[in-house]
């Protein structure tokens, strides 16, 4: 018994700093929302059901009313396939875990909670009591910053007066930053730029998503290629 | 307090989505062997679409919008997130008071 409770301390240690680090953003993440005139409820049930900070940023940057579903649900899943190679990679890891446990396990598998994950088990048996002492905390704290962050943006009003409508270009300037990966991200991220801002002006939301999307993908596969070409020339000289 | 049922809609078919990228992994758990081209075109997800999402309000709002922008990829380069954010958003009330 005494593992099950050293597993629930450890996933707690490891979980909590990621925990520091997502509050602000969920309290951005609340208002931004608000400011799209989603209510705190509203807020709540897309945090609870959906649980992906860059897929929620970018529907709500898309969000107008009615919602433009089948958009919103495109870019959603655009934005989430990684998680089809992240849940492939920690798979095999989850011996330990019953299929019930998996099922609802990886319903909640984030960047944050799997990287740790990841780290974890190099050295250890990953077990269910290290995963949803992680889980549990780091989703309720999502939720709770976003519905408060709703709340309070639905009282400061206009975001657009206090340059806030700007904040999710900043933000989403600042992710690609981390995703940054040298001269391939180089071509995507121009690549998915001129396509989706000159679609916008030719064709209108939400094409430009999808356009811009779609030629950043091609860039980076061709950018890659001729890496790939690069090396295996270097290996026969 | 209200949920719009639309809204409703849309969060249940993120959600939906979301989940089967979540668990198509315990499915393809060794079987999925990507060539280095695929892959990088995998890695390139999810900045292409943050960049194709943002790119209007960038480069085809205004010449404020577009300054800040600017602006806020030197920044990225050196600040963590949230200094970032703070960055853009002093850049584009300046230059929206300017120009």
């Amino acid at each position: 018994m005494s593992t099950i409770r050293d597993d629930i301390r450890r996933g707690l240690n490891d979980i909590w700093p990621a925990m520091v680090a997502a509050a602000p953003i969920g309290l951005l993440f609340g208002a931004l929302a608000a400011g799209k005139g989603l209510s705190p409820l509203e807020v709540f049930l897309m945090s609870a059901m959906v649980f992906a900070g860059g897929a929620q940023f970018a529907a709500v940057e898309l969000w107008t009313t009615p919602a433009p579903v089948a958009a919103l649900v495109f870019s959603t899943l655009l934005i989430n396939a990684r998680h089809i190679l992240m849940g492939a990679s920690l798979a095999p890891k989850l011996d330990g875990f019953s299929r019930w446990q998996k099922l609802l396990g990886l319903a909640y598998m984030a960047d944050e909670n799997w990287a740790l994950a990841e780290k974890r088990a190099r050295t250890h048996r990953l077990t269910p009591a290290y995963w949803f002492a992680m889980v549990v905390p780091f989703v309720s704290a999502w939720l709770m910053t976003s519905t408060l962050g709703a709340s309070i943006g639905a009282v400061l009003g206009d975001p657009k007066r206090l340059g806030a409508d700007f904040a999710f270009t900043a933000l989403f300037i600042a992710l690609v930053a981390a995703f940054w990966k040298g001269r391939v991200t180089f071509w995507t991220v121009a690549a998915a730029g001129i396509a989706s801002a000159v679609t916008y002006r030719l064709a209108g939301p939400p094409w430009h998503v999808g356009a811009g999307a779609v030629c950043g993908l091609a860039a980076a596969w061709l950018a890659a290629g001729s890496d790939a070409r690069l090396v295996t020339e270097e290996a026969k000289a | 307090m209200s949920v719009d049922p639309i809204n409703f809609i849309a969060f249940l078919g993120m959600a939906i989505v979301t989940y089967g990228t979540r668990v198509a992994g315990l499915a393809l758990a060794g079987r999925l062997n990507l060539s280095p081209r695929a892959q990088a075109a995998f890695d390139a997800i999810p900045p292409a679409v943050l960049v194709a999402v943002i790119a209007p309000s960038a480069l085809a709002t205004g010449w404020a919008e577009t300054a800040a922008a600017a602006i806020t990829v030197l920044a990225a380069t050196r600040l963590p997130l949230l200094g970032v954010v703070a960055v853009g958003v002093l850049a584009v009330v300046g230059f929206r008071a300017v120009m």
